[in-house]
């Protein structure tokens, strides 16, 4: 038998799935991924999933940034190269404020996005998944779970049984 | 028991898809309506004409244009202004609607998104044609160099710089985070090689896990919650290029939130704009619908309102403040030689808004269209009117003067109209016009309660 990536099921509505996902995961199950077309209220709760780690690089990110372009202003003003304009002080705090939060703002929204991008390990052009032509409705209307073959509780017959137990429509083998 | 209720803003039977096949049709499958010819067509000849007008700026200069001392900004900086006004309406519509949970921003989210970044593309323009040396635009950047010179960080106009900048990153970012879903949705649907390749390159394989949606939610949480102060922090550093200075008619503390709010009144304007002509030209009427053009109607009016409060206060500040020259500005732009600008935009922002109290009007798509251009305009008068009316009589008699725009300066402002048609009628045909993942979240949000019910 040729190697393969794991079982796709599809399923008909997102409550199933949720529901499927929750019962598979307090089965033992690690490796699932369910996709879907829409963000699911209650699927990463589901998984156990829990991050807080786009917003904590955002902010990480804005103070970095802030803090760097003030420094920059205090050091080429000050430092580098002091000059006296109009008579105001060389460390023109109030004015440097202005630059520092606004590339602040900035640094958070690249952090937030370099997180999620990185978190999702994206760009990934290729997925096992992508193989299987119906997992296309995953970017329309299908509900699927992915099952990894490498996950421990995973037996090819049982696993299948209990997703068509757990109300799933369609079963089909992903190829690896 | 709300109104609107009676009106939905969904067709009551539209499945996730139903909205897969019409919206990805309009794109992959089905050809131009002629209204999109005739509209690419005129915007390309005047796209043409602003590449004209600025090859010719570059190769003989600033000269060309009407701005003289003491008017030393004119045209540039008002249009610039404007642009950036326009823009602050689509981050806020994706942004501050997302973060309060309005249903009704799904549909229009997107192209209010991509209008936003089109207009600042050009808002960023303008300095840039204004510079007089644009090849050494690269200077306000703060990079080591053997001439040892930084970027004045005292001055608005390096703040402006990086505002801006920080402005179009952003918008950049959110508009690309905003589309990648439906990118992988046009993949997955593309019927020709190259479009598959097209999309699933941008796509950068998007597949939908629970878990990426998961920090895909929390980062677009992150982008909107910055993307209220970003909005709030751009034009009101515009503004201070102005209102640092201790010019008449400039040096107003009310400017940042007066520009703030004329920023969003324009935008709200433009999307409803965009929204009348794009609803009729791919029959979205079901889903941009009239309740749509009733809330931004309401949005419109709320910061026109606002707007007409900046201008009593302004008036209000010039009189109070008891200095002779202060008072001359308003006697001057009320009867000086831009009084019919300051008239023009009372007429359009203080007088034809009101129209919008009244709920038919707000519905009415053409009422709406007129009543959007006419607020744009508005706008461009009071940008020109600050620009053109506080320098050009200020303190000493003898340095007065005026500017009038010339034959260039209209050619790149009519022609810079046309470089967003263009932009914007390819955008809707290369990407999904109204945004999949947030229609699909509010289908699913609607059949939910009506399951409850």
């Amino acid at each position: 038998m040729a190697k393969r990536y794991g079982l796709l099921a599809r399923f008909d509505t997102a409550d199933a799935l949720v529901a499927a996902v929750k019962a598979m995961h307090q089965a033992g199950y690690r490796a699932l991924e369910p996709c879907t077309p829409y963000p699911v209220a209650g699927l990463p709760e589901a998984l156990g999933f829990t991050s807080r780690w786009v917003p904590v690089m955002a902010l990480a990110a804005a103070i970095m940034g802030a803090v760097g372009i003030y420094f920059l202003q205090w050091y080429s003003s000050v430092v580098s190269y002091p000059f006296v304009v109009g008579g105001k002080p060389l460390h023109s705090w109030p004015a440097f404020l202005i630059p520092a939060f606004v590339i602040g703002l900035l640094s958070a929204v690249v952090g937030s996005v370099v997180a999620m991008l990185f978190g999702n390990r994206l760009p990934r052009p290729y997925h096992p998944a992508f193989h299987v032509a119906e997992f296309d409705r995953v970017t329309s209307d299908g509900f699927f779970l992915i099952v990894a073959a490498s996950d421990p509780c995973f037996d090819d017959s049982r696993t299948a049984a209990r997703l068509r137990e757990l109300a799933a429509a369609n079963i089909v083998e992903v190829p690896a | 028991m709300s109104r609107h209720d009676e009106s939905p803003l969904l067709p009551p039977d539209l499945t996730h898809d139903q909205l897969t096949t019409r919206i990805c049709d309009l794109v992959l499958h089905r050809s131009s309506p002629r209204a999109w010819w005739g509209g690419l067509l005129v915007c390309g000849l005047l796209a043409t004409l602003f590449v004209y007008a600025v090859a010719y700026l570059f190769a003989l200069g600033v000269g060309v244009f009407g701005i003289n001392i003491p008017v030393a900004w004119g045209f540039p900086i008002t249009n610039t202004i404007w642009w950036i006004g326009i823009a602050h309406a689509g981050t806020l519509i994706s942004a501050v609607l997302l973060i309060t949970r309005q249903p009704w921003r799904a549909s229009i989210n997107r192209f209010a998104e991509a209008m936003a970044m089109f207009a600042v593309v050009l808002a960023g323009v303008y300095p840039l044609l204004h510079l007089g040396r644009p090849w050494l635009f690269y200077y306000l950047l703060p990079y080591p160099n053997t001439m040892e010179l930084w970027p004045q960080w005292r001055s608005p106009l390096v703040w402006d710089f990086f505002a801006i900048f920080t402005y179009l990153s952003f918008t950049a970012t959110f508009l690309y985070v905003s589309l990648l879903p439906d990118l992988a949705t046009l993949r997955d649907r593309a019927a020709t090689r190259l479009g598959q390749v097209f999309y699933g390159t941008l796509a950068i394989g998007w597949r939908g896990s629970a878990v990426h949606w998961a920090r895909y939610e929390r980062a677009n949480r992150v982008l909107s919650a910055v993307a209220a102060p970003i909005v709030v922090t751009v034009t009101g550093i515009i503004s201070l290029d102005l209102a640092v200075s201790i010019v008449p008619g400039y040096h107003f503390t009310i400017f940042p939130p007066y520009f703030v709010a004329g920023a969003l009144f324009s935008g709200f304007s433009t999307v409803a704009l965009l929204a009348v002509i794009l609803r009729r030209m791919f029959r979205l009427q079901d889903l941009v619908t009239r309740t749509h053009l009733d809330y931004l109607g309401r949005m419109m009016l709320l910061f026109a309102l606002v707007v007409d409060y900046a201008y009593t206060q302004e008036i209000f500040t010039a009189w109070y403040s008891g200095e002779d020259y202060y008072r001359y500005v308003y006697i001057d732009r009320w009867t000086g030689p831009y009084a019919p600008a300051w008239w023009g935009m009372i007429f359009c922002n203080v007088v034809l808004v009101q129209l919008l109290w009244f709920r038919r009007v707000r519905r009415s798509p053409l009422a709406m269209l007129c009543l959007a251009i006419t607020s744009n305009i508005g706008m461009w008068l009071e940008r020109f009117q600050i620009v053109f009316t506080s320098t050009h009589a200020d303190y000493m008699p003898s340095a007065w003067g005026e500017a009038w725009p010339t034959m260039w300066d209209w050619a790149v402002f009519i022609g810079s109209l046309g470089v967003f048609g263009v932009l914007l009628l390819l955008f809707v045909r290369l990407m999904p016009l109204i945004s999949l993942h947030d229609m699909r979240a509010f289908i699913a949000m609607r059949d939910r309660r009506s399951d409850d019910g």
